[in-house]
């Protein structure tokens, strides 16, 4: 099991998580849609974590079987939490300015999104599996 | 980090290169915006071929700075979009609504050229108007 931990507290941070998580992807055969997705969800979730916490931590975590491959993000922070999670769930609704696409719109790019969230206390993890015959392609 | 911004008879042509953060984004709208009034270009292409990701902030950003660029009277073409990254947005259920965008730079040019030589909806109805006048 392969574990690399990044500390979220600065903007660049978020871009050295989504390259981390977009090259774990790739050497674990996933296809570069896939690298684009978990990137990009990587994105939205760090910089939600920079936004609403003020800092946080991404660990990036391999979890493979004999028959899959899977690639798990956990972000987590100390801040003051999530409200109402279906709100926040709901396209178009933000606390921030932002356009509301950022929690229902990463949910859509990966296969498994858990959200738990009080105040002091917010983890988010997603993962993205492939089988281990094939390896999905863009286009 | 400072993305180059280049003049070319009418039109202001850069290319994003580098992986952004957030502000490195804001910077570059505000530089671009800047010297669209400086220049007064009528054009605006704006290359996205080297970006590997554009999530909802970034999605925004070059949203915005299309619309600002327009509000200044010039025309603007994003061009060079990754298949994937087309992908990821579409499935985010953000799109890159109401700018014109082209295959490659190529065919970015060809576009943006296009729009400039055209006529804007204000000066056919000006025209229109004077005629009946």
């Amino acid at each position: 099991m392969d574990e690399t931990k990044i500390p979220i507290k600065a903007e660049n941070d978020v871009v050295i998580a989504r390259g981390t998580g977009r090259r774990m992807a790739r050497d674990l055969g996933f296809g570069t849609a896939d690298q684009t997705r978990l990137a990009t969800a990587i994105s939205e979730l760090t910089r939600n974590v920079l936004r609403y916490a003020g800092e946080g931590v991404c660990t990036i975590t391999e979890k493979s079987n004999d028959d899959s491959v899977t690639i798990n993000v956990l972000v987590e922070d100390h801040g003051p939490g999530i409200e109402d999670i279906d709100k926040a769930m709901t396209d178009g609704f933000t606390t921030s300015g932002g356009l509301g696409a950022g929690l229902p719109g990463t949910k859509r790019l990966v296969h498994e999104f858990n959200i738990e969230s009080r105040p002091g206390a917010t983890r988010i993890s997603i993962a993205l599996t492939r089988p281990k015959t094939s390896e999905h392609t863009c286009t | 980090m400072k993305i180059p911004i280049l003049k070319l008879k009418d039109l202001l042509l850069t290319s994003i290169q580098e992986d952004l953060t957030d502000n490195d984004a804001i910077v570059f709208q505000k530089d671009l915006i800047e010297k669209v009034n400086r220049t007064g270009v009528k054009g605006v292409v704006i290359d996205i071929t080297a970006m590997d990701m554009i999530d909802s902030f970034l999605a925004r950003v070059i949203n915005e700075t299309a619309n600002m660029v327009r509000l200044q009277g010039a025309d603007v073409v994003v061009c060079g979009m990754q298949p994937c990254v087309a992908l990821t947005l579409v499935e985010m259920g953000r799109e890159l609504i109401g700018v014109e965008s082209a295959l490659n730079l190529e065919q970015g040019m060809e576009k943006i050229q296009a729009l400039v030589a055209s006529p804007s909806d204000t000066d056919s109805f000006e025209k229109e108007s004077n005629g009946r006048g």
